[in-house]
C-alpha cells in the first residue's frame, strides 16, 4: 500500500505538472489589479506618491520601487494615491518606477528624468515621491533594448556570483563542506571596504584591495581555527555543514550587532552613466566592477589550471585518496582553496555592495541560495560550472522581470535550478558516482 | 532589574501554542533527517504551506476550519511530491540545497504582490479563525484558568488544547511507525541506500512516504501556529529553519521526545535571553545598547548552534552510540 | 580439500565446446552486447554471456576487468550504453535495482554496505522480502506483522548462528569487524530467498576456517536450487566450489569453463600474467592473499 508506485514515474510526473499549473493559474486569476493602493503598511518607513492627470486622480497606475535587495509594488487606488513600505533606513535610496503602460493613450511621464527616479530616504517617513504627467509621448524604450541592458546587468550580477561560487565550489570540492557560511565571508568583504573605506577614511583604491586581503585571512584564519581542526577530529560532512550553519548565524548577527541594522553605502560610487548601446548606458561603477570581475576570473582560472597548487586542488576534487597517496600534500591545498575562496568571496562583497547598493549585515545571505543554485547548476565542486553556473544564474535573475513581476525575480533562477536537476541531476558539468 | 517578570515570562514560555507548533515542525525534521536521512531544509516552507493553505481555504474559499486544516495537510502533500520527485533519487546535498530554495520560493511566492487579494502580500492574513468557526468551536466556557505564569483565558487555552492534541497524536504516531518493519526500512535507507535498494525495497517510495509524513507534521505545526497568530510571510524564513535544526540536534535527532523536549528548551531559553538581555543592558551589567542585546540572542544561538554538533551531536537525550552522523 | 565437495560438483553445464559465450543446457541468466565505458574506458563489452542454473559460477578476472560493473549493470544499479539480458526469460535492460531485487536476483557488494546503527538483528530481518509490516498503513497495527516479524527472528538467528554472528545480535553493525561486515552482508543477503545471488568477493577478508564452513553453506543452497554467481580472486577457493568458471579482462568474457581447464587457458593466464608464462593459474594466484578495501 505504497503512497506511490514508482512503475510510471512519468505519468505521476506529468499530472503533479498540471496540478501545479492549474495551482498556479488559480493563483493568477484570483489576483485581479487595482484592488490595492497600499502595501508593506507594518513596514516603518514607506514611499507614498498621488498620481494626477491635469488635477484628477487617475486610478490603476501601477508603482515598482526597488532597491537594497527589496521590491514591491502596487498600483494607484481610485484617489490615485499609493503607498509602499519599504524596510530601509535613512539614507537609504530606492528606485521608484512609474510604469507607463498603465496610463491611458497618449499620457505619459513628462517631468526629468522619466518614468523612473531614485529617491533617498530622509528623516520623515512617508517620503513623497511624484510623476509629472500629461499628454506626450512615452520614451520607451524598444523591447530589444531592454533585453541587451537586462542581459548586460546579468552578466554584471553573474561574474559577481561567479566570484563567490567559484570559491563554494572549490571548498566543496576539496573538503566535501557545503559552506553555508560562505555569504559571510560575502558580507565581511564589504564591511571590511566599509571600515577602512569609510571608517578609516582610507582612499577606496587601498580600501578595496584591503579588504580582499583581509577576507582571504578571514578564510585562512576560519580553516586554522575552526575546520581544520574539526576535520582532524573526523566531523562527518552533514556535521560540518550544520557547524556552517550556526557560523553563519553567529556572524550574521555579528555584524548586525556591529553595523546595525540598516544600510550603508560604500564611498567612491561613481554614477556617472556610459552609453553603450542603443539607449543601453551603463555607470561607470558598474563598468569598474565588470572589468574587476573578469580580470580576477581569469586570473583565477589560470591559477586552477597552470599552477602547480591549482592542479593539485583539481587533483583532489576528482581523487580525494589517490591524491594525498601521490604525495599532495593535501592540507596545504585546502588552506590556499580557504584564502581563495575568502578573498574572491570578499571581492564579491565589495562588488555587490555597489550593485545593490548599499551595505546591509544580511546582504551575503540574501544571495546566499543563488550562489547555491550556481554552484549546484555547475555541478557541486566543479569550478567552471560554478563560474557557468552564475552567469546562467544571473542573467536569469535579471531578464525574468521583463516577464514576472519584479519582486519575483529570484524566484525565476530557483526554478530553473529545480527543473535542472530533474534532467541532469549531477548539474551541468558534474559527473556521476561510483556505485558499489 | 524585575527579576520576578522575567522569570514570570520564561516560565510562561515553557508551554504556549507557538512552542507546541516549533516541537511539531521539529517532530517533522525527526521523522526527515534523524530516521530517514533526508536533509530537508525547507521545513519552514511546509509550515507555511500548511497555514496559508488553512488561511486561504477558510478565507478565499469559505471552508469550514476543520475543512481548511485538512487543505492545509493536502497542500503539504502536494508540496513534498513536487519535492521529493526531482530530488529524492539524487545525492542527500542537492536535497538540502533544494528543499531551501523550495521553501523560499514559496515564501517569496507568499509575499508578493502578484497575488496579494489571495496571499495578503507582506501583511499577511488574519481573521479566519473568527471566520472559519475555530474560535466558535471553542468547547471552554469564557473565563481564566490555571495559576502563576500558567493563566490563560478560555481562547488560549483552546489553542493550547488543541495544539497539545496535534502533537500528542504526532508523537504517537512516529513512535508507532519507527519501531514497525517499515521504520526499519527507513533507517535502513538512512545508513545506505543503495543496500536497501539491493534487498527489493523501493527505496524511493519509503524515502517519498517519510517525506510526506514529516511534511505533514511540519504543516500541522504551521497550522497550529496558525491558530494562535496571524499568517505572516516574515516568520517563515530561512532563519526558522535553522532554528528549528537547532530544537531538534539538541534534543536528539533519532529520537521520539527529543525533538519536543529539544523545541521547548530551545524555545525557553530564546524566552530567556530575550527577557534577561535587555534588562542587563539597561541596568549596565553588559555594556551594549538595548539593541544590540536582542542581536546578542541570535549570537548565542549560533555559537550554540555549533557546540552541540561538535561536542554532543547525539543530542541531549540520544543514545551515545547512536550519532546520527555516521555517513 | 575434500573430495566430498567435489563430488558435489555439477557438470554437464553446456552444449559443445567451451568457449566465451558458450550455450548453456538451462541458463539462468543471459547477456548480450551488454557494452559500458566511462570515459573513454571500455569497463564493460560482453557479447553473449550465460550462467547455468542451480550452479555456482565463479566470475574471475584481474584488477579492473570490469567485474564490479558487470554486476552493478546486471542488477540495475547502473544503465549499460547498450545491451539486453534477461533473467529468468524476463527483460531486464532498463528495470531498476530494486525491482530486480525483488525477482530474486539478489547482490552483495564488494565494498560492504552494512547498516551501521542498525543492530544485527535489525539489518537481518530487513533483508526478509513480502513484510506485512513494511507497508505504511499496516505498520501501524503490530497485529498484522508481529507474528510474521517473530518468525522472521528466528529464521534470521538460524542465518546468524551459521555466520557466526549470533552472538552479536544486539550490536550496531557499525562495531563489525571488517570481516564480520562482509559476513552480514552475506547473510542479509540470503535471508531474502534469493533465486540467484550474486556475490562480489564475498569471502575477501574472512578468515580461512569460517570461509570453510560457509562454503559448505553455500553448497547446500545449490542443493536447495539456488544459483550462484561470486566474484573471487582467491583460486583456492574457485577451485573447491566453482562448477563454472567465466574469465574477464579489459571488460571482455576471455574464457569460460569448468575450473580445472580454463585456468589451464593461455588466454586466461596472460589475462593475469600479462605475458606468456607456461604455469597453471590457481598455483600463481591461490597464494596471493587478497587485500580488499574493508572498512568502510
Ligand atoms: N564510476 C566510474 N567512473 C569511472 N571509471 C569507473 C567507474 N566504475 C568503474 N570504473 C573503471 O572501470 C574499470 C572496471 O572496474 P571494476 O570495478 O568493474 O573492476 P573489477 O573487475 O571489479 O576490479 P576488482 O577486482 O579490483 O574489484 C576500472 O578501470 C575502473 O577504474
Ligand atoms: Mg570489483
Amino acid at each position: 500500500m505504497q503512497f506511490l508506485s514508482a512503475s510510471n514515474p512519468k505519468r505521476l510526473l506529468s499530472s503533479l505538472l498540471l496540478l501545479l499549473i492549474a495551482m498556479v493559474l488559480g493563483f493568477g486569476l484570483g489576483a485581479t489589479p487595482a484592488s490595492a493602493d497600499s502595501v508593506g503598511e507594518d513596514l516603518e518607513r514607506g514611499i507614498t506618491g498621488n498620481v494626477k492627470l491635469e488635477g484628477e486622480p487617475l486610478g490603476g497606475v501601477r508603482m515598482i520601487v526597488e532597491g537594497g535587495g527589496y521590491n514591491a509594488e502596487t498600483v494607484t487606488g481610485a484617489d490615485g494615491k499609493w503607498y509602499i513600505g519599504v524596510p530601509g533606513v535613512e539614507g537609504d535610496t530606492y528606485k521608484v518606477t512609474l510604469d507607463q503602460e498603465t496610463l491611458p493613450e497618449g499620457i505619459a511621464v513628462t517631468g526629468e528624468g522619466g518614468a523612473t527616479k531614485d529617491v533617498v530616504l530622509g528623516k520623515t517617513s512617508p517620503l513623497v515621491a511624484n510623476f509629472f504627467i500629461g499628454e506626450g509621448t512615452r520614451v520607451t524604450v524598444s523591447m530589444f533594448d531592454q533585453v541587451v541592458a537586462r542581459l548586460i546587468y546579468g552578466l554584471n550580477f553573474g561574474l559577481m556570483l561567479g566570484l563567490a561560487a567559484v570559491g563554494l565550489s572549490l571548498v566543496f570540492g576539496t573538503t566535501g563542506l557545503s559552506n553555508f557560511a560562505h555569504s559571510e565571508m560575502v558580507t565581511f568583504g564589504a564591511v571590511a571596504a566599509l571600515v577602512l573605506g569609510a571608517g578609516l577614511q582610507l582612499p577606496m583604491w587601498v580600501a578595496i584591495p584591503a579588504a580582499v586581503l583581509l577576507s582571504g585571512a578571514m578564510g585562512w584564519a576560519l580553516d586554522a581555527g575552526l575546520w581544520k581542526p574539526l576535520r582532524k577530529r573526523g566531523l562527518a560532512l552533514v556535521q560540518l555543514m550544520i557547524v556552517s550553519i550556526g557560523l553563519s548565524l553567529t556572524a550574521r548577527y555579528l555584524f548586525q550587532y556591529f553595523v546595525g541594522g540598516g544600510t550603508e553605502q560604500l564611498p567612491g560610487a561613481d554614477s556617472t552613466m556610459v552609453p553603450l548601446f542603443g539607449s543601453v548606458a551603463l555607470s561607470m561603477t558598474d563598468l569598474v566592477s565588470m572589468a574587476i570581475s573578469i580580470v580576477v576570473i581569469m586570473g583565477f582560472a589560470w591559477w586552477l589550471l597552470k599552477t602547480k597548487t591549482g592542479k593539485a586542488t583539481r587533483a583532489i576534487s576528482d581523487n580525494p585518496d589517490l591524491a594525498a597517496a601521490s604525495g599532495i600534500d593535501v592540507d596545504k591545498v585546502i588552506r590556499t582553496v580557504w584564502i581563495i575562496s575568502g578573498a574572491l568571496a570578499g571581492l564579491a562583497g565589495v562588488l555587490w555592495a555597489y550593485f545593490r547598493p548599499g551595505i546591509k549585515w544580511d546582504m551575503g545571505a540574501q544571495i546566499l541560495l543563488l550562489i547555491f543554485a550556481a554552484v549546484t547548476l555547475g555541478g557541486l565542486g566543479t569550478a567552471f560550472g560554478a563560474l557557468i553556473g552564475s552567469l546562467v544564474v544571473g542573467i536569469l535573475v535579471e531578464t525574468s522581470s521583463l516577464f514576472i513581476p519584479a519582486d519575483l525575480k529570484y524566484v525565476g533562477a530557483l526554478v530553473v535550478l529545480i527543473g535542472i536537476l530533474l534532467f541532469r541531476p549531477q548539474g551541468l558539468l558534474g559527473k556521476k558516482q561510483r556505485i558499489g | 532589574m524585575d527579576w520576578g517578570s522575567i522569570l514570570n515570562n520564561t516560565l510562561a514560555g515553557l508551554l504556549t501554542p507557538t512552542i507546541l507548533a516549533f516541537a511539531l515542525a521539529t517532530l517533522g525534521l525527526a521523522m526527515h533527517f534523524g530516521f530517514a536521512g533526508l536533509l530537508n531544509f525547507g521545513i519552514a516552507g511546509f509550515m507555511a504551506v500548511g497555514a496559508y493553505g488553512y488561511a486561504i481555504s477558510v478565507l478565499t474559499f469559505g471552508l469550514p476550519w476543520w475543512a481548511g486544516m485538512i487543505m492545509g495537510v493536502a497542500a503539504s502533500v502536494v508540496f513534498a511530491l513536487i519535492m521529493g520527485i526531482p530530488t529524492l533519487r539524487l545525492r542527500g546535498d542537492y536535497l538540502a540545497i533544494v528543499t531551501i530554495a523550495a521553501a523560499e520560493i514559496l515564501r517569496l511566492l507568499f509575499l508578493t504582490t502578484a497575488f496579494e487579494p489571495v496571499t495578503g502580500s507582506a501583511d499577511g492574513l488574519f481573521g479566519y479563525n473568527n471566520s472559519g468557526g475555530f474560535a466558535d468551536a471553542n468547547p471552554f466556557p469564557p473565563g481564566d484558568y490555571g495559576w502563576g505564569p500558567w493563566t490563560y483565558n478560555e481562547q488560549t487555552l483552546w489553542m493550547l488544547v488543541f495544539g497539545l492534541m496535534v502533537l500528542a497524536v504526532a508523537t504517537l504516531l512516529l513512535w508507532a511507525l519507527m519501531r514497525s518493519p517499515w521504520g526499519r526500512v527507513v533507517k535502513g535507507i538512512r545508513e545506505d541506500e543503495d543496500a536497501v535498494r539491493a534487498l527489493g525495497k523501493n527505496v524511493f517510495a519509503y524515502k517519498m512516504q517519510a517525506l510526506i509524513i514529516g511534511g505533514i507534521f511540519g504543516a500541522l505545526g504551521g497550522i497550529v501556529l496558525a491558530t494562535s497568530t496571524n499568517v505572516s510571510p516574515g516568520v517563515y524564513v530561512t532563519s526558522l529553519t535553522f532554528f528549528l535544526w537547532t530544537a531538534l540536534l539538541l534534543g536528539g535527532a533519532a529520537t521520539i521526545f527529543g525533538p519536543v523536549l529539544g523545541s521547548i528548551i530551545f524555545w525557553v531559553l530564546q524566552a530567556f535571553l530575550t527577557n534577561i538581555l535587555p534588562a542587563l543592558a539597561e541596568s549596565g551589567i553588559l555594556p551594549v545598547s538595548g539593541i544590540q542585546a536582542a542581536t546578542l540572542r541570535y549570537v548565542l544561538v549560533g555559537i550554540g548552534l555549533m557546540l552541540i554538533v561538535i561536542y554532543r551531536p547525539q543530542g541531549i537525550f540520544g543514545d551515545k552510540r547512536e550519532m546520527t552522523f555516521v555517513k | 580439500m575434500s573430495s566430498n565437495s567435489e563430488s558435489q560438483k555439477s557438470t554437464g553445464l553446456h552444449i559443445g565446446v567451451a568457449a566465451p559465450g558458450v550455450k548453456k543446457v538451462d541458463p539462468i541468466l543471459v547477456i548480450d552486447s551488454v557494452k559500458k565505458s566511462f570515459g573513454g574506458l571500455t569497463a564493460v563489452d560482453v557479447e553473449h554471456l550465460e550462467i547455468p542454473r542451480g550452479a555456482i559460477t565463479a566470475l574471475i578476472g584481474p584488477n579492473g576487468a570490469g567485474k564490479t560493473t558487470l554486476f552493478n549493470l546486471l542488477t540495475g544499479f547502473d544503465n549499460p550504453d547498450t545491451g539486453a539480458w534477461s533473467f529468468e526469460g524476463k527483460q531486464l535492460a532498463g528495470i531498476s535495482s530494486f525491482k530486480v531485487a525483488k525477482m530474486g536476483q539478489v547482490r552483495t557488494f564488494q565494498l560492504t554496505k552494512a547498516l551501521s546503527l542498525l543492530t544485527v538483528l535489525e539489518n537481518m530481518k530487513l533483508g526478509a522480502k513480502n513484510q506485512t509490516g513494511e507497508k505504511l498503513l499496516n505498520s501501524l497495527f503490530p497485529f498484522l506483522w508481529r507474528k510474521q516479524d517473530n518468525e522472521l527472528e528466528v529464521k534470521a538467528m538460524e542465518l546468524l548462528r551459521r555466520f557466526k554472528l549470533d552472538a552479536k545480535k544486539d550490536d550496531f553493525a557499525a562495531s563489525l569487524s571488517g570481516g564480520q561486515r562482509k559476513l552480514l552482508e552475506m547473510a542479509r543477503a540470503l535471508m531474502t530467498d534469493p533465486v540467484l545471488v550474486m556475490l562480489d568477493e564475498p569471502m575477501a577478508g574472512v578468515n580461512p576456517a569460517l570461509t570453510q564452513s560457509l562454503l559448505e553453506h553455500v553448497l547446500n543452497l545449490k542443493k536447495e536450487g539456488m544459483t550462484v554467481l561470486f566474484v573471487e580472486h582467491d583460486m583456492h577457493m574457485v577451485r573447491h566450489i566453482a562448477d563454472w568458471v567465466v574469465v574477464m579482462a579489459e571488460g571482455k568474457v576471455v574464457a569460460e569453463g569448468a575450473p580445472d581447464t580454463v585456468m589451464k587457458e593461455q588466454a586466461v593466464i596472460d589475462a593475469y600474467l600479462g605475458a606468456h608464462q607456461d604455469t597453471d593459474l590457481g598455483v600463481v594466484t591461490g597464494r596471493i592473499k587478497v587485500i580488499s578495501e574493508e572498512g568502510k
